[in-house]
């Protein structure tokens, strides 16, 4: 049996859930999801396509509760024997992965792309030097920590799970954790993550100021649901906040579609962005490094090809 | 107030990884930094320092080269040094974890960056202060403490969390928690006679291993479709007939 720790903020779960279940069904048929959160959240255990979930609800899980819930995720991977427990590395998984394989003595992986067994063994695949290499790591003894890299594996959401649902107890009072969050911002609008977004427009350098990513915004939002990323130049230089940096000391992204426009390529950024399925380079200059991994390239002038496209775009969006 | 902070020696952002053998990297010609995030952690131990006073001891676990990363730190104003040898730098986050925790007891604040660019794991914060039983808080980009409580922010995915702990506590920072400063000549000079001590590091049972590291599959190479905005319904018909993205 494998366990998936299925995230959730507030009642809702998040993507995050439903690409665990996917990673963890790697390994076993039976699996099956634990989720924590404030009461009626247990409504959610429909979505998850597994065949037991198992849910603790508490009002101190209404935030993130790391000491509780590593606590209860860790009790429950030992009393009900499970082979290995999954997550994703999103924050609060890179928060709470860890916490857990320490509190077992477990193998741990985190950020894996791929997972595998051979024999007793969990082999898994992680990309190191932020994918400038991929590192194929063997997991040995019982229990495993193991975490997805986000938007690696596909969420397996559903509507119409029937998984026997399970009421489970917080391990101690969940009401004492030491740590305790005491606000979410969310900054009114729900803004989208360059790690989550299934579409990400980047802006560098070559817009040449920050009042110029309004170009950048405009083309993002061409596109319906796409965030809006940027180079590590721009960031650095305060044009933008650290939590849009793409690359190596920024995030790592692997969206559908990756738009960069006026970003030379340094090595740092095309290790954030090398995995997006279909990358398009807007640059002024030919011989930029991002050209050499772009699928489609367009020399010229970003002020004047990126109105054009979000023109085009949102024309191809009505039509199509 | 003691104040431990954690640092790796890695290669430069800007290092082009080749492989040699199975398992491990070509150093030839690479450049190592300390890891850009356990930067915000000096920088924040010394912030740290300046407003409660103390001591702060850099800590770095490797082989003989990390002495070069302790020396940064001191040079940048730590004040002791403190190399737990290896051979290799393991790679294992949780046996790594149980030598640095053997060696951590009795501190009130422990930082380290939220990640090392070279393994990528994000881990050993949450992981040693587990083994440690502290409070932890991960990836902070803000952070304040005034005797034995802190406040910290952190990011998460369209949003920032605020938190609240007691000291002693485990930190582990994030870019734009502050700027660290650059070591200065006089910095430098004063660091080569600041203490190190060197001793074998007590790593805990491995249960991760590398079996082999490769470069990730090339993409196809790069193709331009044009310029400037006539190539863009050729764009366009690209990203609905071929990509599919649109």
């Amino acid at each position: 049996m494998i366990l998936a720790f299925a995230e959730s903020r507030g009642t809702a779960l998040r993507k995050a859930a439903f690409e665990a279940v996917t990673a963890a069904r790697e390994l076993g048929d039976d699996v099956h999801a634990i989720v924590v959160g404030p009461s009626g959240i247990a409504a959610q255990a429909s979505q998850l396509d597994t065949s037991r979930v198992l849910v603790a609800e508490h009002a101190a899980f209404t935030q993130y509760n790391p000491e509780a819930t590593a606590a209860l995720v860790a009790e429950r991977v030992k009393t009900g024997g499970y082979r290995a427990v999954f997550f994703v590395s999103t924050a609060q998984g890179r928060d709470l992965a860890p916490r857990v394989a320490a509190k077992l003595g477990a193998a741990f992986a985190p950020d894996v792309t791929s997972v595998a067994t051979n024999g007793e063994e969990i082999v898994v695949t992680h990309p190191v030097y932020s994918g400038k290499a991929i590192a194929t790591l063997v997991l040995t003894g019982a229990p495993a920590v193991i975490a997805a890299r986000p938007s690696s594996f596909p969420p397996a959401r559903t509507d119409s799970a029937s998984p026997s649902v399970e009421a489970i107890a917080p391990v101690g009072d969940p009401s004492a954790s030491r740590v305790v969050v005491t606000e979410l911002r969310t900054g009114g609008g729900a803004k989208l993550d360059v790690s989550e977004a299934a579409i990400v427009v980047s802006g560098g350098r070559g817009l040449k100021g920050p009042e110029h990513f309004t170009l950048v915004e405009d083309l993002a939002a061409s596109f319906g649901n796409a965030a809006v990323g940027a180079s590590r130049a721009v960031v650095d230089a305060g044009w933008r906040p650290h939590s849009d940096q793409v690359g190596q000391t920024g995030k790592v992204v692997s969206p559908d579609l990756y738009v960069a426009v006026g970003i030379s390529g340094a090595i740092q950024h095309l290790a954030g962005m090398r995995t997006a399925k279909t990358i398009v380079a807007i640059n002024r200059d030919k011989d930029a490094p991002i050209f050499k991994i772009a699928d489609y390239g367009i020399v010229g002038d970003a002020f004047e090809i990126v109105p054009a496209l979000a023109a085009a775009v949102r024309e191809a969006r009505r039509s199509g | 107030m003691k104040i431990a902070v954690c640092i790796k020696r890695v290669p430069d952002t800007e290092t082009r990884i080749k492989i040699a053998g199975t398992t491990k990297i070509d150093e030839t010609g690479v450049k190592f930094i300390p890891n850009p995030y356990d930067e915000f952690a000096v920088e924040a131990a010394l912030q740290l320092k300046q407003k409660a006073g103390g001591e702060i001891v850099a800590v770095s676990l490797g082989p003989d080269s990390a002495q070069e990363t302790i020396r940064t730190a001191l040079a940048m104003g730590a004040d002791r040094g403190l190399h737990l040898k290896t051979d290799g730098q393991p790679y294992d986050t949780l046996a790594v974890a149980h030598a640095l925790a053997a060696e951590l007891k009795g501190y009130d604040v422990i930082l380290l960056g939220k990640m090392a660019i070279d393994d990528y794991n994000h881990a050993m914060g949450p992981a040693l202060a587990e083994l440690l039983n502290l409070p932890c808080v991960s990836a902070v980009t803000a952070l304040t403490i005034d005797g034995t409580k802190g406040t910290a922010e952190r990011e998460v995915e369209g949003g920032v969390e605020v938190l609240s702990f007691p000291l002693p506590a485990v930190i582990t920072t994030d870019k734009g928690l502050n700027k660290p400063r650059l070591p200065t000549l006089p910095g430098i000079m004063a660091a080569k006679k600041k203490p190190m001590e060197s001793k074998p590091a007590a790593l805990g049972a491995t249960h991760v291993t590398v079996r082999s590291l490769a470069l990730p599959p090339e993409r196809p190479a790069g193709r331009i479709i044009g310029e400037g905005a006539a190539a863009v319904p050729e764009l366009i018909r690209l990203l609905q007939t071929e990509a599919k993205v649109l």
